[in-house]
């Protein structure tokens, strides 16, 4: 394809890598040829292929994760260029445009334990999941008919709920997330809604909100909404953490005057 | 053997998930193995749909034509039994993933909605949005995280599996893996074991396939005595959206809902497609199949795009791609049907397909071929079973859409079921069942792996193996081309000895694991390109221009590859198909058909 005269020469990155979760991090710097439509995955991809540094230091490939390359397994989420965001839907011609210098920046999520380089141990949401019972507790997997009728607008209510990929960027970027609230962060809340939004998961709907009452809980929240800007799925979480609160709230209630 | 059956499940897709939930259900005791965490398995990626005949729609379909579509649309290769198994089961499998909270679009009355796929004249795919996978995989996922908290489940996630362990007689009596952070190598003890372990897309370069789909796995039990079956039948999808590190898809739905594939008549027209009047454009599908029009069965379209662009070289721009266009339906209508997928061309392409039509080429699709499974699932090692993507059942030599995500879940249905059954009855092991000998063959290939102190970087030997492939092995087949391969390939299994890790860490270190299923990958492109080069005719997704008619009375055979390991090479031989129910007959969808 024809290159316009503006196109850059070379693509520079900069990555912060660090070999175990014990030892100290440092920055590495790579340069490559400039080609148009790439994304920082192809860009991973291009470091493996010649592990070495801007400065000609051999180096060894940088440790991510990912899978579909497509936004929709949830694996890839890092900081770029400081912004969390997704790896393989992230353009390099739009994040050179976006930052002074035109070098982009790469570095591993700061709310959950490194592994190594960009890969992070994100399995606390899997665990806040189990919390939150989200699943529908069907009485088994033999054929029992169809399941109950539900109108299209019940569906068009939980989809985007569904769509969540677990990416636990709302996480990330959240200010009540950390330590000291053990809040369970903004896709578990999520989750709780789509579930008790199902005619069948609703049996669970008081255990979920019990579950999420309390420390840690929906309380934590500080509306900062950071999550519902931050989310690469559109997900609507201030709409599901206010909705789940009221829930919760009257839950409270309930089991106050019911002791 | 123990009073619960410990069963071990590699791979956490659609297949996996399946097994393992039939399993825990039956009061087996479940390890599920997956490099990724399971939900971040491939299955997420499916968009389009998944099949079966409920006919909610009036039409007359019924599971009997659903069984004949698969057939017919697999070019009578497959099995005939588990294939009418499979449809006659999928209306009660649609039921139950609607009982688990999948949320399939629906119609007024609060009925599940249906769309047409290719290879069928009926509406008889559910769907959810256009993440129908991602949908069904989470469904599935939570009924087994459910089962996790139960304490019947004990995920591995992060773990590779590298081979089974067998013992003295050849039967399975665990694995062997390699956790894919402390890179330890360890055996795990089970009664039997179930490879769900999907597609080996990364085999040619590119394809519409997530990273961790190598066949690797399938390829390593390959080498340990299992027949690999229908190898050479690769699906290529017509509609993937080309892209620097992976191709991306089009589904098939945008064509479901109404979607047109056309080039403008003239070569080389400059004019922006907008501008490009109806009757300066090439409707090539709707032309050449007017009976089934934009929705031929994906060989076909395939193969005529192929065409457009390189004999009648009318290409866009002279480039290797046409146009898939749905801008001339209503947004409403895309909005609430297929915006998941015009999103992803949007945001990885820039332009946006409601105003312009999207550019598209085929790329590496699906694997029919897998691992030789009987209508048990087992594989002809006893103990291991396999269901979904890696194994060769159902799909024959072309796949159907929205087929795929049903034989997934159909296969872990009758694979975790019945390798609890033979868990039941199997003789207990003797002494270690082969563990440690396993675990220090495996060491020793990381011990020699590693230290290895060569030029060869092994990223750049598996994009050599991706265009050998990809030129040679996937839409039009030369017997010569497939030779040179083979050679290519060879060479490259000399290389890899050669090979040279930037990274000799024992932590995280992921070019360490990816050397290893390099190597199989290897092993397994073998078995493609020989499969290939020994089927002389056209079949499904296999086509040769030097032999272009199906050969049913010498090819209406089972490929089974088998690895001579003294010859380090691939074996080929042939097994009767199963065509007990429909008799065969032409393939055709154009318009005499
Ligand atoms: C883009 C795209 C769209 C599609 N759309 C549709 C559609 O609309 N309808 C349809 O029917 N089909 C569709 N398909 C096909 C369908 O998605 C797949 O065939 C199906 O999901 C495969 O599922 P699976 O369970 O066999 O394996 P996968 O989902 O691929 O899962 C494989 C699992 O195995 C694990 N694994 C692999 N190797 C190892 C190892 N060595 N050790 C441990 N674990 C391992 C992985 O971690 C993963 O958990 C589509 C495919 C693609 C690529
Ligand atoms: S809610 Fe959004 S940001 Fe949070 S994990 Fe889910 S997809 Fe990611
Ligand atoms: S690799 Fe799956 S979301 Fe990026």
């Amino acid at each position: 394809m024809a290159e316009t005269k503006v196109a850059p020469k070379t693509i520079r990155v900069e990555v912060k890598r660090q070999a175990t979760p014990e030892t100290a991090a440092f920055v590495e710097k790579f340069e490559f040829p400039y080609r148009s439509g790439m994304n920082i995955t192809s860009l991973l991809g291009e470091i493996a292929m010649a592990p070495v540094t801007t400065e000609g230091k051999q180096t060894t490939a940088v440790t991510y994760d990912s899978n579909c390359l497509e936004e929709i397994c949830g694996s890839c989420a890092m900081l770029i260029t400081g912004k969390a965001r997704m790896a393989c839907s992230a353009l390099v011609d739009k994040l050179m445009a976006e930052t002074k210098d035109g070098v982009i920046s790469l570095a591993p999520l700061t709310k959950f334990p490194v592994v190594r380089d960009l890969a992070v141990d994100r399995s606390v949401l899997f665990e806040n999941l189990k919390k939150v019972q989200a699943w529908v507790p069907i009485d088994g997997s033999y054929d029992l008919g169809p399941g109950p009728r539900q109108f299209p607008q019940i569906q068009e209510e939980r989809y985007p709920l569904s769509n969540c990929i677990s990416c636990t960027i709302c996480m990330e970027v959240c200010p009540q997330f950390n330590e000291a609230t053990g809040f369970v962060g903004a896709a578990t809340i999520a989750q709780a809604k789509l579930f008790n939004m199902d005619p069948a998961g609703a049996v669970l709907k008081e255990e979920r909100l019990r579950a999420l009452a309390g420390d840690g809980g929906i309380q934590e929240c500080g509306f900062a909404q950071n999550c519902v800007q931050a989310c690469p799925k559109q997900l609507p979480l201030t709409e599901a953490i206010s909705d789940m609160g009221r829930d919760v709230f009257v839950q409270q209630v309930k089991d106050f005057f019911a002791r | 053997m123990a009073a619960v059956p410990k069963i071990i499940v590699v791979g956490g897709g659609l297949a996996g998930l399946s097994s393992v939930i039939k399993i825990a259900e039956a009061g087996g005791k479940v390890d599920l193995f997956s490099i990724v965490p399971v939900k971040r398995s491939h299955s997420v990626c499916a968009q389009g749909g998944i099949n079966a005949a409920k006919n909610l729609k009036g039409e007359g379909d019924d599971v009997f034509k659903h069984f004949d579509d698969t057939i017919y649309g697999g070019d009578f290769l497959a099995n005939q039994t588990p294939v009418k198994n499979m449809t006659a089961q999928g209306p009660a499998i649609i039921d139950l993933l609607d009982r688990m909270g999948v949320p399939f679009n629906r119609t007024p009355e609060g009925l599940l909605d249906f769309r047409r796929f290719g290879g069928t004249l009926y509406h008889r795919t559910a769907f959810a949005g256009a993440t129908t996978g991602q949908q069904l995989l989470y469904a599935l996922d939570e009924q087994v995280r459910r089962f996790e908290s139960e304490g019947k489940v004990q995920k591995y996630e992060g773990w590779e599996f590298l081979s089974a362990v067998l013992d003295e007689a050849g039967v399975c009596r665990g694995i062997c893996a390699m956790d894919l952070r402390t890179m330890e190598v360890k055996t795990f003890h089970a009664d039997a074991i179930i490879i769900c372990t999907g597609g080996n897309g990364a085999i040619f370069g590119k394809s519409t396939n997530s990273v961790v789909c190598t066949g690797s796995a399938a390829s390593a039990l390959y080498q340990q005595g299992a027949y690999y079956s229908n190898g050479e039948f690769i699906q290529v999808h017509p509609t993937a959206i080309p892209g620097e590190d992976k191709l991306r898809l089009m589904s098939e739905s945008a064509r479901g809902e109404g979607g047109r594939v056309w080039v403008p008549r003239k070569k080389g027209d400059p004019r922006p497609a907008k501008t490009i009047s109806e009757a300066d454009r090439f409707y090539f599908l709707e032309e050449w199949y007017p009976k089934y029009g934009n929705l031929v069965p994906r060989d076909i379209a395939t193969r005529a795009i192929h065409r457009i662009v390189y004999q009648e070289d009318l290409g866009i721009d002279g480039q290797p791609m046409v146009y898939l266009d749905v801008s001339h339906i209503d947004r409403e209508t895309l909005e609430k049907k297929i915006e998941g997928i015009l999103e992803i061309y949007e945001k990885f392409v820039g332009d946006d397909p409601h105003e312009v039509p999207m550019k598209i080429f085929p790329g590496v699709h699906y694997t029919m071929g897998g691992l030789w499974v009987d209508f048990n699932q087992m594989t002809n090692i006893p103990g291991v079973f396999a269901a979904g993507e890696s194994d060769y059942s159902i799909h024959g030599a072309n796949r159907l859409g929205a087929n795929s995500l049903l034989s997934c879940i159909y296969g872990g249905f009758v694979a975790g079921p019945q390798a609890m059954l033979y868990a039941k009855n199997l003789p207990a092991q003797k002494g270690d069942g082969g563990a440690a000998k396993e675990e220090v063959r495996q060491r020793e290939f990381n011990n020699i792996l590693l230290q290895n102190e060569g030029t060869e970087n092994p990223f750049k030997l598996w994009r050599e193996l991706g265009d050998t492939m990809t030129r040679h092995a996937t839409i039009i087949r030369y017997n010569a081309g497939l030779r040179e391969a083979d050679e290519k390939i060879v060479d490259l299994l000399a290389r890899y000895r050669n090979i040279n890790l930037s990274d000799k860490s024992a932590w995280a270190n992921t070019s360490f694991a990816f050397a290893r299923q390099l190597y199989n990958m290897l092993q397994l492109a073998r078995v493609i390109v020989q499969g290939a080069e020994k089927r002389d005719e056209s079949r499904g997704a296999h086509y040769k221009p030097d032999f272009t008619e199906r050969n049913d009375e010498k090819f209406l055979k089972t490929t089974m590859g088998s690895y001579d390991p003294i010859a380090d090479a691939p074996v080929i031989t042939y097994e009767e198909v199963d065509t007990q129910w429909i008799t065969p007959r032409p393939r055709r969808y154009d318009a005499s058909a």
